[in-house]
């Protein structure tokens, strides 16, 4: 899952980016209106993490440009401002969800999940195709009985191909969802995780499509 | 009384008193002189006529005989009047009833008073050499005080009845011309204490209008402190609250994390955290004090060298590797102000200048003594501030593009704070000679005076 974090506070930023990194996310920040509307233009995100009092301006202003521009992209407002009044204000310029500071992490990253799942159209907690599970809160997957433990590079992959499990993901779609801009993106690491993670789930389960990418296996007629 | 409506009361009731009570005594006066003079006229015609009967009588007027018939003519005066006819030889001839039997004057002719038998008599003496007689006229004064009494009387008993009326429609017409500022009063009893809207001023009288605009005007001010203060309050409560929930995260981190690489990197932030909470802490605590009391600080004679070497004295170890400059002559100037308060304002320049170093760079203070002005410059070799900041960064809580991983977003509100309540002002520009900041401090010197 990528998300982009907008907050100006550096020792808070970092702690979203370790935190939600812990929780399988792909995180990256911003610390302010311009440099997020730009990141937004030029990527799409599963989830958008906002601070309302940015150093140039608010983050209802991005929220709002964000929204006429017909984006959809679920966005959790993250601010000190949370009187009643205030939320209200978040919500009804367009945010899915809102978070008072100072928050608990767990719930941060359960209320994160639980916008960018509706935005997929799903209700239930795990996604669930041909036998496969995922536990997004615990990093693992359900395969028939077995729980299996995955790496959150792994999940990652895995959680991105189950979004969609009929659509062909190319090895830079999936890098996208890897990495943030700052990391480095090392060669083959796609193909070293899907390998991976066909050797904990069962080696039919992906497929690879030589030359476009990968998606998970369609269910037998 | 300190009752406005008493007082006019008081007043309009006294001042018609008084103008009656003068008009009473006008009327007293002038009645009693028209009663004089028309009694006197009575008393002198009545003596010429008695005079002119006795001469028509001739000589006999002047024996016993005629006695009863004189009696008889003189008794329409019985009441008010007495009358002596008298021979000039002194023999009283005649007398109305009622008149004593002593002469009632001693004059020859014309008016004059007397006490008879304890009261006083007004006579006219009228005397006749050729036929002998001397016809003396006269009415007692408590006669006359009588008719001016009854005169006063017909005056004041329609007064007495009118006394009560005038005092109430007086009473009413206050209490009508009074009503604006009782309304007033009452709207503002109504008043909730945080209501600070205007009050209308439409149909308000115009003497009360200027109360009603400074009350406005007043309101107005009290509301733009209070949304200062609340907005003041909003932003404080956001940046604790942020570097708190940066806290919280991090130790959930720490305590969640797989590594120990990610925990000890967890670690690390929240001492950067705890550093920045502390910081911005003790930078509201000050902004908070300076806000309270900016005049009640005590000023001294303060050496702003020796303020600036404590301030280097004090510097934490991580900030000592910064080569730092200072002009020896800013030793021996000396500014009038408050040394703690100057400390903080060149304490938070100085740490504003350490904070947005780039490495390597130095930091330099200097001086400059102008006819009119004494300058205090900081000089560091930062990023300087961006030209469409420059106006925002004295704002509380603004932090620029080139903010330090520190900064509370105070710092330079306390310096403009701190240097106003030392009687100087802040200047900043970016350096034209390199890259950097130069902030500089402006004492005005009054023509002969000493800076501060």
């Amino acid at each position: 899952m990528r998300i982009l974090v907008v907050e100006d506070d550096p020792v808070l930023s970092d702690g979203l980016k370790v935190g939600l990194g812990l929780y399988g996310a792909t995180l990256d920040i911003v610390a302010n209106c311009a440099d997020g509307d730009a990141a937004l233009a030029a990527d799409e995100f599963d989830a958008l993490v906002l601070d309302l009092m940015l150093p140039d301006g608010s983050g209802l202003d991005l929220l709002t440009a964000l929204r006429s521009r017909g984006d959809r992209t679920p966005v959790l407002l993250l601010t000190a401002l949370d009187e009643v009044a205030d939320r209200i204000r978040g919500l009804d310029a367009g945010a899915d969800d809102y978070l008072g500071k100072p928050f608990d992490l767990e719930e941060l990253a359960a209320r994160v999940r639980a916008i960018s799942r509706r935005n997929e159209g799903r209700a239930a907690p795990q996604a669930s195709y041909n036998g496969v599970t995922l536990n997004p809160a615990r990093l693992t997957v359900d395969v028939g009985e077995a729980c299996i433990g995955l790496s959150r590079r792994e999940f990652a992959v895995l959680a991105a191909l189950m979004d969609r499990p009929g659509t062909v993901l190319s090895k830079s779609d999936l890098e996208a969802k890897l990495y943030g801009w700052q990391e480095e993106i090392e060669s083959n690491t796609v193909e070293v995780h899907v390998h991976k993670l066909r050797a904990k789930i069962g080696r039919t389960k992906i497929e690879t499509l030589r030359g476009i990418g990968y998606r998970m296996r369609p269910v037998a007629p | 009384m300190n009752s406005l409506r008493g007082k006019l009361f008081l007043i309009l009731v006294a001042a018609t008193g008084l103008i009656w009570l003068a008009a009473t005594c006008w009327t007293y006066v002038g009645a009693r002189r028209e009663v004089e003079s028309v009694l006197d006229a009575r008393l002198q015609e009545a003596a010429l006529m008695v005079l002119s009967l006795a001469s028509s009588n001739g000589v006999g007027a002047s024996q016993d005989g005629g006695d009863s018939r004189q009696t008889a003519e003189l008794l329409n005066y019985e009441r008010q009047l007495s009358c002596q006819i008298w021979s000039l030889d002194g023999r009283l001839v005649a007398r109305s009833s009622g008149a004593p039997n002593e002469s009632l004057s001693d004059r020859r002719a014309g008016f004059s008073e007397r006490l008879i038998n304890g009261e006083t008599w007004r006579i006219f003496t009228a005397e006749d050499a050729a036929k002998g007689v001397r016809v003396l006229v006269g009415d007692r004064i408590g006669l006359r005080d009588h008719f001016v009494a009854e005169i006063l009387k017909g005056i004041l008993t329609p007064m007495g009845l009118v006394v009560p009326l005038l005092g109430f429609l007086i009473w009413a017409s206050l209490n009508r011309g009074l009503r604006p500022l009782r309304g007033l009063a009452e709207e503002l009893t109504r008043r909730s204490a945080d209501d600070m809207r205007p009050i209308a001023t439409g149909r308000v009288p115009t003497e009360i209008q200027p109360v009603i605009g400074s009350l406005n005007a007043l309101f107005a001010r009290v509301k733009d402190a209070l949304r200062h203060e609340r907005d003041l309050t909003a932003f404080a409560a956001h940046e604790l609250r942020t570097p708190l929930a940066g806290l919280r995260t991090q130790a959930q981190i720490a305590m969640a994390a797989p590594d120990e690489a990610t925990r000890s990197a967890a670690l690390r932030q929240i001492l950067v955290g705890v550093d920045r909470t502390t910081r911005l802490v003790r930078q509201l605590l000050a902004i908070a004090k300076l806000d309270a009391a900016p005049e009640a600080i005590s000023a001294n004679q303060v050496s702003i060298g020796g303020v600036i070497e404590e301030v280097i004295e004090a510097l934490p170890m991580s900030e000592r590797a910064i080569p730092i400059t200072v002009d020896p002559a800013l030793k021996n100037i000396m500014v009038t102000a408050n040394r703690d308060t100057l400390l903080l304002a060149i304490r938070n320049l100085h740490e504003n200048a350490a904070r947005h170093m780039l490495q390597p760079g130095a930091i330099r203070w200097s001086m400059e003594e102008k006819s009119e002005a004494l300058a205090v410059y900081i000089d560091d070799e930062g990023p300087g501030i961006p030209q469409e900041e420059m106006a925002l960064v004295t704002n509380r809580f603004f932090r620029g593009r080139y903010k330090s991983p520190l900064g509370s977003g105070l710092g330079l509100s306390i310096v403009e704070l701190a240097l106003r309540a030392s009687g100087a002002r802040l200047v900043l520009q970016n350096r034209k000679d390199a890259c950097g900041l130069r902030a500089q401090i402006i004492w005005k010197i009054a023509p002969g005076g000493a800076p501060g």
